[in-house]
Formats: C-alpha cells, sequence, structure tokens
C-alpha cells in the first residue's frame, strides 16, 4: 500500500488504484486537489507541476508507482513556504495571470527556483521556467514577478 | 472544509486518508458549487438585493456583484466590464465581485452581433462600454434617491465617493441602502460621467481573477465536481469526417471502474468513474473507421490545389481603378507568393464540457464563448427547447477563438454522450486529451496569396493586385446567409481588402475551395495571414523604391491618422533610423516594421532581431504602439499587446499543422512546438492618446508581429521569407 503525504495529510493509496496512475490524476479526481492542471499528458507543458520532497515534478508523467514510500507531495493548494507565499503576492501585484490555467505550475516551477536561488538571472529563469507551456504568453510578467518576489525575500 | 478529510481514521498531526475508496467506487468528495459564493449571498438574504438592471447586484452586506456576460479567458474581461460599472456607480473596488452570465439573450446579447450572445472579434468591452456605465449610473441614482429621502435632503446634496453615500456627517454603505434603493424607479437613461470625473476607467484597476489564478482555486471546466459525476474520454476517427464502422468494447468495458461504452456521431465514448480509467479503458478498444467517409489528403495535395486556383481570377472582394492595367505599365513590377499552414488554437485547457441531462432541463459547465449558439446546438442534440438549456459559465482556459466553435463541437459531444448513455441526471464530463484537442480540426485555415504591385520610375506604387486562397470559416456556418455577400466570406479577405495605403488602382480577390479540414476563427482571425502579405509586401516595395520603410508607410498612410499615431509612436519609442548596439562576431542585428488594424484597433510593432551565424535568429525587443481608442485599463492593454506578441510569434516562428493522410500530423507540444519563456522578447508596450470610444485589445497586438519579424530578418539577411513559419535555412 503506497502511503505518501500530500500537503502535509497522510494519503494512503489502496493495491486497486493502478500503479500506472500518475499524480496527477490522484490529486485531482480523488483528493478533490485541482490546483494542478492537466495539459499535455506528457511532462511537456508543465501546468502539472507540484513539488515532490521539495522538488518540481509533472504529475502527469509521475505513476503512483514512483512516489517514494513516505514523499512528500505539496500542491498549488498547500504551497506555504517563504517564497511560495512571496511568488503568489508578487504575481498579483503584477497582474500576471491571463486565462491562469498554467499559472498553478508556474509559480510551482518558481517556487522551487527561488528556494535555491534568491535571486535568479535571467539565463537561470529561463533554465528553471522553460518547462512551463503559458499560451497566453505571460512570460514577461512572470520574469518580472519571479524577480519582483526575489527582492521582496531579501528586503 | 478541509478538501482532503476524506475518510479521517486517525487524529494524529496527519489526517490518515484512503485514496483507494475514491478510486476504485467512484466516490465523489467534497462536493464543489461552482456557485457557491453567489448562492450563498443570495440564500443569506433573500429578497433584500437590490437588483436595479440585469447587470449588477448590491447585496445588504456590501457585495456589489456585477454580472459579466462575456467569457473570461485571459483578456481581462471580468475586470474591464466591472470597471465601467464601479466608476459610474462610484463604487469602492474592494466591494466588487463578478459573475458570469448564463445564456440569456434578451438581456445579454453582444451588441455588435444582433441578436447573439457571444465573445469574439475583440468586442467585449466595445459593445459594453456605454451598457455598463449606464447600468452602473442607474444604480448610483437610485441609491442617492434613497439616502436624499432618508436624510430628508435633496440629491444634489448627496455626494458618493468608493462607496460610501455621504450629506454633511451622515453616510451609509450602498448595502445600507440597498433595499429603499430597490424602491425607486430604475432610470432609463440615466447621465454619465464627464470623462474627467472618471476614477477607474483610463485609471485602471487590478484583475478581479489574479488572487484566484495565483492560488489554484479559479474554477475552469476542467475542475467541476458534481455529485456522481463521471468522465468521459472518446475514440476520435483518425481522418477528418471518418464515421466508426464498428467497434469491439469487450476489453475497454472489463477495465474496473468503466460504466458505459458508448456509440455517439463524432466516436466511441468510455465514460468511468474518473479520468485516468476512462483512458486507460479507451486505449483498449478496437474501433475500425470507414475510410471511405474520411477526408484523404496531405497539405501538399492541398496546396496544389492552391497554387492551381490561384492562377485564376477569383471573386471581387475589392476593386478600385484598374489594379492590372496600371501594375502592367509600370516601371518596376514585384510579384511574391505565400504559403500559411493550418495553426491549432492549443489552449492550455484542452477542450472540455460538463453536461448534466434531466428529462426537461440541461444543464451545461463550460468555458462558454457562444453561449446561445451552444444552448441551441444542445437543446437540438437532447431534443429540449433553448430555454430548458441552461449554462454555467466558468473561466476558460485560454481559447484563441476555440471554444466559439460554430457547430459547437466539443459541447455537442459532451450533449450527445449524456443523451446516449440515458441515465437522467448523471453528470458527464467530458475531458479531450491534448492528443484529442490538437487533432480534432477546427484550425486557422491554410492560405496561399499571391500579391503583384508596379512601381512609377519615382519609386510611387501603381497599381497593387492581391490574390487570396484559402477556406472560409463561415462556409456551412449559422453565419454564412448574415456575413459572406457577394460570394465573399470577409473574415478571408480583413486586413487585405481594408488595405489602408493609399493606392489607386488596388485589386483583391478571393477563392474558398472546400476542403476536408474542419476550420474556425484563430485569434486575429483573417488578419494573421492578410497582415503578414501585406507588410512584408509593402516592407519589400520599400526597399525596392531604395525608401526607408517607415517614411514609405507614411506617405501611404497620410489621410490615416489612427495607423500614423502609432506608425509615429512605435518608430519614435523604437529609436528607429538610429544605429542599434552590434551584436557578437558573426551576428547580424535589424530592426523591422509593421503595422495593422483589426477589430479597429491600430498596432505598430518595430523588432529588434539578431541572426546568428548558423542562420538560426532570435527577437530580442519589441517595441509596441496601439491605438484602442481610449484605454480603459492601460495594464491590460499593455498585457494583451505582451500575449497578443507572444502568441503571433509562436505561430511566426513554430506553428504549423500539417495534414498527412486526411488527419493532423502533430498531437502534443513535442511536434506542435510553441514559445517558451526562453524565447519571449522584451516588449515596451505605448499606448497612443485618444478620447475616442474604446475598441478591442484581445486580438489587434497579434497580426504585426510576425511580418515586423520577417521584415527585420530581411533588413539583416536580404532574404524574403514567405513561407510560414519563419526559417532562414530552408
Amino acid at each position: 500500500m503506497a502511503i505518501f503525504y500530500v500537503n502535509q495529510e497522510r494519503v494512503d493509496v489502496g493495491k486497486s488504484v493502478p500503479a500506472d496512475t500518475p499524480l496527477l490524476w490522484i490529486l485531482r479526481d480523488s483528493l478533490n486537489l485541482t490546483g494542478a492542471k492537466y495539459g499535455c499528458g506528457m511532462a511537456l507543458c508543465g501546468a502539472c507541476t507540484v513539488h515532490i520532497d521539495g522538488q518540481p515534478a509533472r504529475s502527469c508523467q509521475t505513476p503512483l508507482s514512483s512516489v517514494k514510500q513516505g514523499a512528500e507531495v505539496t500542491t498549488i493548494e498547500g504551497l506555504a513556504t517563504k517564497e511560495g507565499k512571496a511568488l503568489q503576492a508578487a504575481w498579483q501585484a503584477l497582474d500576471v495571470p491571463q486565462c491562469g490555467y498554467c499559472q498553478s505550475g508556474q509559480i510551482m516551477s518558481a517556487a522551487a527556483l527561488l528556494a535555491r536561488n534568491k535571486h535568479p538571472t535571467d539565463a537561470d529563469i529561463d533554465e528553471a521556467m522553460a518547462g512551463n507551456i503559458c499560451r497566453c504568453a505571460t512570460y514577461v510578467r512572470i520574469r518580472a514577478a519571479i524577480k519582483e518576489a526575489g527582492k521582496r525575500l531579501s528586503a | 472544509m478541509n478538501p482532503l478529510r476524506i475518510e479521517p481514521v486517525s487524529t494524529g498531526r496527519r489526517t490518515f486518508l484512503k485514496a483507494s475508496a475514491a478510486l476504485g467506487a467512484g466516490l465523489t468528495l467534497a462536493i464543489f458549487d461552482v456557485d457557491a459564493d453567489a448562492q450563498a449571498t443570495k440564500a443569506a438574504n433573500p429578497g433584500a438585493e437590490f437588483a436595479p438592471n440585469a447587470f449588477l447586484r448590491i447585496a445588504p452586506d456590501n457585495w456589489v456583484t456585477v454580472i459579466v456576460k462575456h467569457v473570461e479567458l485571459g483578456q481581462g474581461t471580468y475586470t474591464g466590464l466591472p470597471m465601467l460599472v464601479a466608476d459610474e456607480l462610484d463604487a469602492s473596488w474592494s466591494q466588487v465581485r463578478v459573475e458570469g452570465a448564463g445564456a440569456d439573450a434578451k438581456r445579454y446579447a453582444n451588441l455588435f452581433w444582433g441578436g447573439a450572445q457571444g465573445t469574439g472579434d475583440s468586442t467585449a468591452l466595445a459593445n459594453s462600454f456605454e451598457q455598463y456605465r449606464q447600468a452602473g449610473a442607474a444604480a448610483r441614482a437610485m441609491l442617492v434617491a434613497a439616502a436624499a429621502e432618508r436624510w430628508k435632503v435633496s440629491p444634489e446634496a448627496i455626494a458618493v465617493k468608493s462607496g460610501v453615500v455621504s450629506s454633511g456627517g451622515r453616510k451609509a454603505t450602498f448595502g445600507e441602502l440597498a433595499a429603499a434603493a430597490a424602491k425607486w424607479p430604475v432610470p432609463a437613461s440615466p447621465a454619465l460621467k464627464d470623462p474627467k470625473d472618471f476614477v477607474y476607467i483610463g485609471k485602471g484597476a487590478p484583475r478581479t481573477d489574479s488572487k484566484a489564478k495565483s492560488t489554484g482555486t479559479a474554477t475552469y471546466t476542467q475542475d467541476v465536481k458534481l455529485p456522481d459525476v463521471l468522465t468521459a474520454v472518446v475514440a476520435h476517427a483518425p481522418r477528418f469526417g471518418a464515421k466508426v464502422k464498428h467497434f469491439d468494447a469487450s476489453a475497454a468495458e472489463k477495465v474496473p471502474g468503466v460504466r458505459y461504452v458508448v456509440q455517439i456521431p463524432s466516436g466511441i465514448a468510455v465514460v468511468a468513474t474518473n479520468f485516468w480509467t476512462a483512458k486507460t479503458a479507451r486505449d483498449q478498444l478496437k474501433v475500425e473507421w470507414n475510410e471511405d467517409t474520411g477526408f484523404n489528403y496531405s497539405s501538399a495535395d492541398i496546396l496544389a490545389e492552391f497554387k492551381r486556383l490561384a492562377a485564376k481570377p477569383g471573386t471581387i472582394a475589392r476593386n478600385d481603378g484598374d489594379a492590372a492595367a496600371a501594375i502592367d505599365k509600370a516601371a518596376r513590377k514585384l510579384e511574391a507568393a505565400y504559403e500559411f499552414p493550418y495553426l491549432a488554437h492549443a489552449a492550455m485547457e484542452p477542450m472540455n464540457c460538463v453536461v448534466r441531462l434531466d428529462a426537461d432541463r440541461c444543464e451545461v459547465w463550460n468555458g462558454e464563448q457562444f453561449q446561445t449558439g451552444d444552448q441551441a446546438a444542445v437543446a437540438a442534440v437532447v431534443g429540449l427547447k433553448p430555454e430548458q438549456v441552461v449554462i454555467h459559465q466558468l473561466f476558460a482556459g485560454g481559447s484563441f477563438g476555440r471554444r466559439a466553435n460554430p457547430q459547437s463541437d466539443y459541447v455537442v459531444e459532451a450533449a450527445s454522450i449524456a443523451k446516449e448513455i440515458g441515465k437522467r441526471g448523471v453528470p458527464v464530463k467530458l475531458v479531450w486529451t491534448r492528443e484529442d484537442d490538437m487533432r480534432a480540426g477546427y484550425y486557422r485555415p491554410a492560405y496561399y496569396h499571391v500579391l503583384r504591385a508596379g512601381l512609377d520610375a519615382q519609386g510611387n506604387v501603381a497599381g497593387w493586385q492581391h490574390r487570396i486562397v484559402g477556406q472560409s470559416i463561415l462556409a456551412g456556418t449559422l453565419f454564412e446567409a448574415a456575413m459572406v455577400k457577394n460570394g465573399v466570406d470577409p473574415t478571408s479577405v480583413e486586413g487585405a481588402a481594408s488595405l489602408p495605403y493609399a493606392i489607386a488602382d488596388l485589386q483583391v480577390d478571393l477563392h474558398s475551395p472546400q476542403i476536408g479540414v474542419p476550420v474556425q476563427g484563430w485569434r486575429s482571425v483573417g488578419s494573421t495571414h492578410t497582415a503578414y502579405s501585406t507588410e512584408t509586401f509593402v516592407d519589400e516595395l520599400a526597399a525596392a523604391a531604395g525608401k526607408d520603410p517607415v517614411e514609405f508607410r507614411r506617405l501611404l498612410l497620410a489621410n490615416k491618422p489612427k495607423h500614423l499615431s502609432v506608425l509615429d509612436l512605435a518608430a519614435a519609442k523604437a529609436g528607429w533610423g538610429q544605429p542599434l548596439p552590434a551584436g557578437k562576431a558573426g551576428e547580424k542585428r535589424a530592426r523591422g516594421i509593421a503595422v495593422h488594424e483589426s477589430f479597429n484597433t491600430a498596432v505598430a510593432q518595430v523588432v529588434e532581431v539578431t541572426v546568428r551565424a548558423d542562420n538560426t535568429f532570435r527577437v530580442d525587443r519589441v517595441v509596441c504602439a496601439v491605438n484602442c481608442g481610449l484605454a480603459v485599463n492601460p495594464d491590460n492593454v499593455r498585457a494583451q499587446m505582451e500575449g497578443g506578441i507572444g502568441y503571433g510569434l509562436s505561430a511566426a516562428l513554430y506553428g504549423a499543422i500539417t495534414i498527412k493522410d486526411g488527419g493532423s500530423a502533430q498531437s502534443n507540444f513535442h511536434d506542435y512546438r510553441v514559445l517558451r519563456i526562453n524565447e519571449m522578447p522584451a516588449i515596451d508596450v505605448h499606448i497612443a492618446p485618444s478620447t475616442d470610444k474604446p475598441t478591442g485589445v484581445g486580438e489587434p497586438g497579434v497580426p504585426p508581429i510576425a511580418p515586423a519579424v520577417a521584415n527585420a530578418l530581411a533588413a539583416a539577411t536580404g532574404k524574403r521569407l514567405r513561407v510560414l513559419p519563419l526559417s532562414l535555412s530552408t
């Protein structure tokens, strides 16, 4: 029986659940955590990004069988780090979202970036965020908001 | 309620959950009502709300709820329309919230679309500008009347500011006055503010949806939870138009959690307790398609047919003077042909729709871009009257035109499944995978253009002939009768037939072949291709005449003040004419410009490109000038220009659906590449000052970017690119 934690709550997945079920659909269809989005199912767009043990992961390509026992999964609903909060504040201050569908994934990727690097350069941002597609192309503001959040963290 | 508290069996620091029960038996967890907030307000204050018209309600708890008739799909209408109400009402922005309107053409028709209710053509703000201001002004007048009566003063002695009604030392909130205000007659034509008194319009207000969209709480169709909801995934034909010959569902039906496998007109639907079960089962379906019924050609066949047609005159869309004769006698003649591929919209949220069918009622949950069209289409499928179809409006995870489908394709598919399973009252959520979405057709049509022009001895344009070949997006739709005039689909030639340049002898003609690839509007519609061919060809003429591209355009636009305003503004802000900083060794840098009007908004963009030694290139910076009349929400105008540039650049660099054996050769973002953050240029947006009525900004940022990039590449390399997407290597 797979046991892991989602937003600090213990999740116990029975054997009847197919082992190839992607974490994304456990989150969305079983746990009613719909912040992580389905966009491509192939880890190409990043809309499904969550953290597993602090690292950004594409939950659409994370089968249950690969989630380690005791792993800590964090979704946008449970994002409580100071980096996460600073990013969400910056996202609102700069009105980053347009349609908004990709933004949970954008913020989760950005939170992982800021957790290891408070002052990312443009190249750092490109590297960390190029896996997250935004079809509204809010990229200019995503970049600015990451830098703004970094500033707020060191203020 | 904690959404994770499914089945607590431990009271420790952490709650113990059993996801297995939910997955296996399809238990529905934490029932989510998409209108919960609004309904809670109504329930708490029955009958006490002040609703002077269809566009706002004021509750005793002081919330002002603005009902927005257009879908929020990123363009900012859930902020722009409430700003109009809040300004005339003198509400505080913090007391304003938004509700999406269902289908009700009598109250919520798009005033630019006759009787239809829908969102498109960048009309949301433009058609609502006076309507929503009047709604706010009427409510304000009634609040003032109520306060004047209560305080026994004249209405002139009442002031309203930031949601507070006052007179001398007396003060009241809107909520406190709501019940009394509701008793006053609704003024038919309330006085509107003098623009100098605007508090939000022209200044701006924060987006109403930024918080929900930054915290994962915004509800899209994909997120709808309803009691006993089932998820449907459909096996579609590999070829456009192919029908099911027969199918074997025996393996699919054995997958635990599968409830129904049914045939519908568009394929075979697998209906299960959750998405992964439905998709797993779909993969085990055996479907044989009747190949005789499907489209059976490829992109090369289509292009060959377009070229054959382009050799013959088409249906005239514009004919000034005698273009052929003028070109014949010109000192120099130029000719160029352009190829445009099919384009997928590829919104982040693949198409989806939730339908709950009962005996005398059908509910639809959708990011609904064409309420009345979809309502009628669903009614026809399920055998109800349109008014028995209730639409619940949700956020749309992008659209770019796709969710205003003239055939209501995915909405009808969802309704067909609900009807076919025959289980009344059970909601069905249709979910398309990315592959379903990309292969479903309804693309921006492929086009082929041929342009010819002459230059006289002084380098002036002498004659312009523009022939356009491509599918009509209106053919076969309910819009065809009303919009196609004299055989010309205006959306195929917009931007070309409306060429702004002063050229006496000008002809535009059109061939609209019928091809079995489904097509529809795509952000900025005809201008997606006409801006490219006209603006690169004008640039080519300027170069041939030995003139500066800005000066050349300026002379031809002498009577087009809106175009000139953005051309001059973009050129000035970009430092046009001044040298660009050099690139690294082996790199070439250059600027290019394009100007184009769409949906009554003029946009000019100056692009800076760097071409590397290996012929790859990057777009470094875009300076954009926009004239959209009065900019109601300037920051949103900037956001839409930024996004439009990114969306257009994505198509310019990578966008192509190629048709192979009657279907799409592309299926996901690995083979339908889109722009990523590392490819996004820096963007400076400048808004031309204007006091004219506002015009739209959702689409007009798109058309100029591709020709501006191509013109910059030509300036850097001398190479004129006439095949999209752009490549210097082929």
